[in-house]
């Protein structure tokens, strides 16, 4: 795996927070990872495990916990479509399938073990995610870091066509 | 301190004990005749209360409000226990001062019951088909905290089945209910951190890292600690039903610890050995070589009958005729012409009765067969005979060099008789064409060899797995019995036995009958034996000579146990 220097230099540094354990530092270093290549390949979680002196099991055992670690490649914008109680009363579940109309998702073969769904020309990929902190104005999604509160699934293409 | 000092009262279930300060709440209660169910906690490793099954009511004195009077001792000087609505884990706790435990409360029975109900919501209910079935903790708290019936109507949660995660071990994570003893064993125990958790949540899989393996050579003891059916032996799965086994408690004679083992059989075949506990030789643990270095006992090879070379050939001979030509060819020879290979394998009463007939015949070259070989830093001996403390103390230290001085012999012509004794010669320093050259070899063996074959009269012997009584003397000074558990094949004898006959053929009757009266004339020859019986040595054991040998597992258990993070 090629980590660039200046990222991996970002990641050394992220380490030295925790003179006590390297193990602390392992989620700073996976989300330095991450936002580089976009997810957490096989190869960087036993880059990581020899970065923080582990076996790589630890770390895999971190990266499946968290909702927040992706282990497929999402497309260019990853949308996270919240399916939390105040969100599904208010038609996040609508707002999740016309997202995938409109941006040609296909989200048949996901699971437990696979949330993510990419659009034919890697584009867009979309998941459910638990609360995103926007109860009052639900349903909200998450496309990259963009917040976006309140939107109707009708109005689901103008959404994405921001992101043309 | 004084010792009232160091104990603390604790109240079980109405009565009143005292335990050392420090103990466990499980212990405690264990100690006290209460047996707390429980899955996660092993006194061998750290303890997480994952499983949340040994949870207690648990209560302490009230501690007075100000201005509120202090609570009043009864009348033998114990303070009221106010009792906490909560439960408490029992096995990461320790005990108060003054702390009281319900093991049978209303709320402690509820708990469990809660408890069992949630881990059968995705246990498959295999039972029939499954290996662990009669040793298997989830079966057994069923039946005692279980409902008959099932609450849960939707679906299960399907996880991956029969995996493979090492060339012993198989898995089945459905079966699986997350206690990760063998995690924290493969972490804490063995240095091998491959096992793991993924997907934690409603989801949570076992499995091993990909591209790796639960394959270090105590991996097997996983097996043993999982409390339920998902870590099965290759080796042993759908072999036997474990009612069947007749448990025979013995040692492993694989190398120089002497591992404490329980031997499982049926019907004269044995199934498994699993490691017994032994805090002062091996804990709760064995090697995966140690505990599958056993079916060479049904090999082909396995020699059965006693046979005499006539004609340039063997044939079968009855053991009263083996043991009368023997003799009667001993009786030729010169006893500086005869010497004897014992052998670091046989037991202190075979290796006591070779002695005996080399002092009736007057034989003074008697030498063993040293097998070294690799020591891990774990519980594996760099010496691969079971017993060398044993032999050394009853043939004497002479028996390492001698060897040499006997091989060297061979081939000059100056020994023309040897006696050979579950060795094969040919793989310690003897030639074909040299052994050719004697006038007489007698040898037992347990499997045919190139030795047996070059021999005039051949005796079958025992294994020390399982197919003898006897007594052995581990690395560590510490003298340990072995017990049969199945009978030997065909004529197969031990070696005290053929030694027993050999002698009463060359000088008539010694008195000697019983494995017993071996141990007894020992105990009257040797001042090391003196007082001792094979009764008095017990299942684990007594310490018997003081080597400078110490064990690294148990190093490093005791540098655990000194800082709290195992009970030992």
């Amino acid at each position: 795996m090629n980590v660039p220097k200046e990222i991996e230099a970002e990641i050394d540094e992220r380490i030295t927070h925790y003179p006590v354990s390297k193990r602390s530092a392992a989620l700073p270093v996976l989300h330095s990872l991450q936002e580089h290549f976009g997810y957490v390949t096989e190869e960087a979680v036993e880059w990581v495990a020899a970065k923080l002196d582990l076996e790589p099991i630890n770390i895999l055992e971190l990266v499946t916990f968290y909702p927040g670690f992706r282990q497929s490649a999402p497309g260019k914008y990853h949308i996270r479509v919240c399916r939390t109680l105040s969100c599904a009363m208010e038609g996040s579940y609508e707002l999740m399938e016309k997202l995938c109309q409109e941006a040609k998702i296909d989200r048949s073969e996901v699971s437990h073990h696979h949330p993510i769904a990419v659009s034919e020309d890697g584009k867009f990929s979309i998941e459910f995610a638990e609360c995103l902190a926007s109860c009052g104005t639900g349903p909200v999604c998450l496309v990259n870091d963009d917040f976006h509160e309140a939107v109707e699934p009708a109005k689901a293409d103008k959404l994405l066509k921001q992101y043309d | 301190m004084s010792e009232a000092n160091d104990k603390v009262n604790v109240q079980i279930d109405g009565e009143w004990h005292q335990f050392p300060k420090g103990t466990r709440m499980i212990e405690a209660c264990r100690l006290a005749g209460k047996e707390i169910p429980h899955y996660c906690y092993h006194p061998k490793l750290s303890s997480p209360g994952n499983c949340r099954m040994c949870l207690v009511e648990m209560g302490m004195p009230p501690r007075p409000r100000p201005g509120e009077d202090p609570p009043k001792p009864d009348k033998d000087g114990h303070l009221p226990i106010q009792w906490i609505p909560r439960p408490a884990i029992s096995c990461a706790n320790t005990i108060a001062e003054g702390m009281g435990i319900r093991t049978d409360s209303q709320l402690t029975n509820e708990c469990r019951h809660g408890v069992m109900e949630f881990l059968l919501i995705n246990h498959p209910l295999d039972c029939p088909i499954c290996d662990q079935a009669g040793e298997c903790r989830l079966q057994e708290f069923s039946v005692e905290f279980g409902t008959g019936g099932s609450r849960f109507r939707e679906k299960k949660v399907k996880k991956p089945k029969n995996v493979d995660i090492g060339p012993r071990i198989r898995l089945d994570d459905e079966r699986c209910i997350m206690c990760s003893r063998c995690i924290r064993f493969c972490q804490e125990v063995a240095d091998d951190d491959v096992l793991g958790f993924t997907d934690r949540g409603s989801h949570t899989v076992l499995g091993v890292h990909p591209g790796k393996e639960l394959s270090n050579n105590y991996g097997l003891n996983t097996v043993d600690i999982c409390p339920v059916g998902a870590l099965t032996s290759n080796d042993f799965r759908f072999q036997m039903r474990v009612w069947f086994l007749k448990e025979t408690n013995s040692i492993c004679t694989s190398c120089g610890r002497g591992c404490n083992i329980i031997a499982g059989a049926r019907e004269d075949k044995l199934y498994r050995l699993t490691p017994r506990d032994n805090n002062e030789v091996n804990s709760s643990w064995m090697c995966d070589y140690g505990r599958l270095n056993f079916h060479f006992l049904t090999s082909e090879a396995r020699l059965t009958d006693p046979m005499i070379l006539e004609h340039r050939a063997h044939r079968i001979a009855r053991w009263s005729e083996a043991v009368g030509r023997a003799a009667e060819k001993l009786k030729e020879f010169d006893a500086s012409k005869i010497a004897i290979i014992a052998s670091g394998r046989m037991t202190n009463e075979e290796l006591f009765m070779a002695r005996r007939l080399g002092e009736t015949l007057g034989i003074e070259k008697i030498a063993i067969v040293p097998r070294s070989g690799e020591a891990d830093d774990y519980l594996v001996s760099a010496d691969k005979n079971p017993n060398t403390r044993g032999a050394r103390l009853i043939l004497g230290k002479k028996v390492d060099k001698q060897l040499k001085e006997i091989a060297a012999g061979v081939k000059k012509g100056t020994i023309t008789a040897l006696i050979a004794l579950d060795e094969n010669l040919l793989k310690c320093g003897f030639e074909e064409d040299t052994l050719k050259k004697l006038d007489l070899l007698i040898s037992s063996h347990i499997l045919a060899n190139p030795t047996a074959s070059l021999s005039h009269v051949v005796f079958p012997s025992t294994a020390t797995v399982a197919e003898k009584r006897g007594t052995m003397i581990n690395r560590t000074g510490r003298l340990q019995r072995l017990n049969q558990a199945i009978d030997p094949p065909g004529q197969a004898m031990d070696l005290w036995e053929i030694l027993r006959d050999l002698a009463q053929a060359l000088g008539g009757s010694n008195g000697v009958y019983l494995l017993e009266d071996v141990f007894k004339l020992m105990a009257g020859t040797i001042k090391e034996f003196e007082g001792l019986s094979l009764g008095k040595i017990g299942d684990q054991g007594l310490p018997l000579l003081k080597p400078k040998e110490s064990i690294p597992l148990l190093e490093r258990e005791r540098e655990r146990i000194e800082k709290g993070i195992i009970v030992g």
